[in-house]
């Protein structure tokens, strides 16, 4: 026996467990309009940077005649590469070896590279793809959810978690995804439920299709379950590769500082807003006026439009953008907008990053449906969220500053570290037509012509209190600023606070409401 | 972005009109209806394993009204106060839908 042979026969058994489940399953993935796990990894990592490992591994299950099968990896693909030179840490389930399910060896390799990747402090990239638990091995199956689910909160706010769902992930699958920080879902492709459409019309006789059920286009919209959208997977990798230039490997660092751009946008940023405080306009002018090249990785395109998130540049170091979009139902807040904003700002206060908040919003959501949903809870995860947070937390208020929607929207007393207004910000307890009903309505009530006496009560409140002034006399908001003074001002004031320190009470944690 | 302004739509915060685009979620969110509570509704699909009253029968809160089989779990269903039924509306073996008015009372 020589070196060469045992070489030989490593080759032959690798060649053979990096076929997965054979050229027929490979087809049939293929004709899905689906990648391989194998070629997923190959385009999110640096060329030629993966390195795998537990390829020999094999399923445990002994029950059903499953000891007879052998399953190439058991069903998923774990290793480590680079994005960028930088290490990352990935796994990709497998769905042409038993369809991705999951037993109990499938899931020891996924938490094997989720152990290693939070104590080496690197991003955890997870590809999932499976028709879920292997129901042959039981509760080792469950066993296993159980321990991912654990890992990924484990590492929640250490390490950035990304979960891209590139095939079915269903039942329990789903909440490994859902406790990450990042989903990225393609059309047609991702399918996401806890309960599938044959149970649902089973037992409660509605009918639905998977893609509208649990489509990418369901959770990116409806649930707000994703993060990220795509129409293909190619998309989706420059996505990932994209958010990965934002954020930084770990929770000790800062992310990558880039080279100082200045904004690409034409128009003078007064140009965007319409002064007429009714009237919209779309907020990511105002970003894309302000960031560095005017680049705005927005998250949460198609979730609770009427808030916008999502990160871009200052002279290079990574902000996170909180911003109440006009365009869409007037920039209320609600229990939709309220969470996803409230989420995105834990992140950024997890991973050091700086946000600002701009702030054009009438008040919150009026209707049943909103109460009844629980607007009080959702919205106090904004308050919670602003209040904790301890990076550098800057506030621009364009118009409209109304109510508890002023202070939610990271104002002073919430812990703003630089509020600046522009002259246009109406700053206020309510709108002027709202509080002139009720200040002046024993006069409304009695004049001769109440419209006419309405209307200039409202003109009078607008006068008095529907501007920045009020506010700035209080030292409520630091500075009333040009609009083109915008970026300049947020620059400064970020650049201060570069080395914040804002140190709270010592705690096992807060209590959210969640 | 695309030039929207022909869909602007108004909309009505604290007396204040403004001008803005709706959401497929806003859109789709159910309007809040006034429930009697001299109306049994099923708040689950299910099938009628027994129905224990007539109609003209006279009820103390509390009496048990007929047993839901949903979500492999058979349920009673209690009449919530002192009455008497009216009506009716299914029978032993009955697949129901959610939101049925499975009885009435007067």
């Amino acid at each position: 026996m020589s070196f060469k042979r045992n070489i030989l026969d490593l080759r032959k058994r690798k060649k053979e467990a990096q076929q997965g489940g054979g050229e027929k399953a490979i087809e049939k993935q293929v004709a899905m309009g689906k990648k391989t796990a194998r070629e997923r990894i190959k385009a999110i990592l640096d060329e030629n940077s993966f390195h795998e490992y537990d390829l020999f591994v094999e399923h445990t299950g002994r029950d059903f005649d499953m000891e007879k099968k052998v399953l190439h990896g058991d069903g998923v693909i774990i290793g480590t590469g680079t994005m960028y030179n930088q290490p990352v840490a990935i796994y990709a389930q497998d769905f042409t070896v038993a369809g991705g399910s999951l037993g109990l060896m499938h899931a020891r390799k996924i938490t094997k590279i989720m152990d290693h990747a939070l104590k080496m402090r690197v991003p955890l990239i997870g590809i999932n793809d499976s028709g879920g638990a292997r129901i042959q091995e039981g509760v080792n199956s469950l066993a296993g959810y159980g321990e991912i689910f654990y890992r990924n909160t484990i590492a929640s706010g250490v390490i950035p978690q990304i979960s891209v769902i590139l095939g079915p992930c269903a039942g329990g699958a789903v909440y490994s995804p859902a406790l990450t920080d990042f989903v990225f879902v393609v059309e047609n492709i991702s399918k996401m439920f806890i309960t599938g459409p044959s149970v649902i019309k089973s037992v409660l006789g509605e009918e639905i299709s998977m893609e509208e059920l649990g489509g990418a286009m369901v959770h990116s919209e409806i649930t707000g379950n994703a993060h990220f959208f795509a129409k293909s997977e190619d998309e989706c990798f420059e996505q990932i590769k994209k958010l990965i230039t934002f954020i930084p490997w770990n929770n000790a660092q800062k992310a990558l500082k880039f080279p100082t751009q200045e904004p690409k946008i034409k128009k003078s940023i007064e140009e965007i807003v319409p002064v007429d405080p009714h009237n919209p306009y779309d907020i990511r002018d105002i970003i894309k006026a302000v960031t560095d090249g005017s680049d705005f990785f927005e998250i949460m395109e198609y979730f609770a439009k009427n808030i916008v998130i999502g990160f871009g540049r200052i002279q290079g170091n990574t902000i996170g953008f909180v911003a109440n979009q006009p365009m869409y139902l007037a920039g209320v807040l609600d229990c939709d907008s309220s969470d996803k904003a409230a989420r995105f700002i834990r992140y950024c206060n997890a991973f050091n990053i700086p946000i600002v908040t701009l702030e054009d919003m009438p008040g919150y959501l009026p209707g049943v449906d909103q109460e009844h949903a629980g607007v009080i809870r959702h919205g106090a995860k904004l308050l919670y969220a602003y209040s904790e947070a301890t990076v550098p937390k800057v506030t621009v208020i364009i118009r409209k500053a109304y109510g508890g929607g002023y202070i939610a929207m990271n104002s002073r007393h919430l812990g703003a570290d630089f509020v600046f207004a522009w002259p246009t910000a109406e700053i206020a307890v309510m709108g002027p037509e709202g509080a002139a009903n009720i200040v002046f309505k024993k006069e409304i009530d009695e004049a001769e012509f109440p419209a006419e006496m309405r209307k200039q009560k409202i003109q009078e409140y607008k006068e008095k209190f529907a501007n920045p002034f009020v506010a700035a006399s209080r030292g409520y908001i630091d500075e009333v600023i040009e609009p083109s003074e915008t970026r300049a001002r947020l620059i400064h004031s970020l650049e201060v606070s570069g080395s914040k320190v804002d140190q709270r009470p010592s705690k096992k944690h807060g209590i959210p409401p969640f | 972005m695309e030039d929207n302004s022909s869909k602007y739509q108004v909309f009505v915060v604290n007396s204040a009109k403004y001008l803005t685009l709706t959401t497929t979620k806003y859109d789709r969110r159910k309007k809040w209806i006034q429930t009697d509570p001299k109306e049994i509704r099923s708040i689950i699909p299910g099938s009628i394993i027994d129905v224990y009253v007539k109609p003209g029968q006279k009820l103390k809160a509390g009496e048990v009204l007929l047993t839901l089989d949903a979500m492999k779990m058979y349920t009673k269903i209690e009449m919530p106060f002192d009455g008497v039924i009216k009506s009716v509306n299914i029978a032993v073996g009955d697949k129901i839908p959610k939101n049925m008015v499975m009885i009435t009372i007067e």
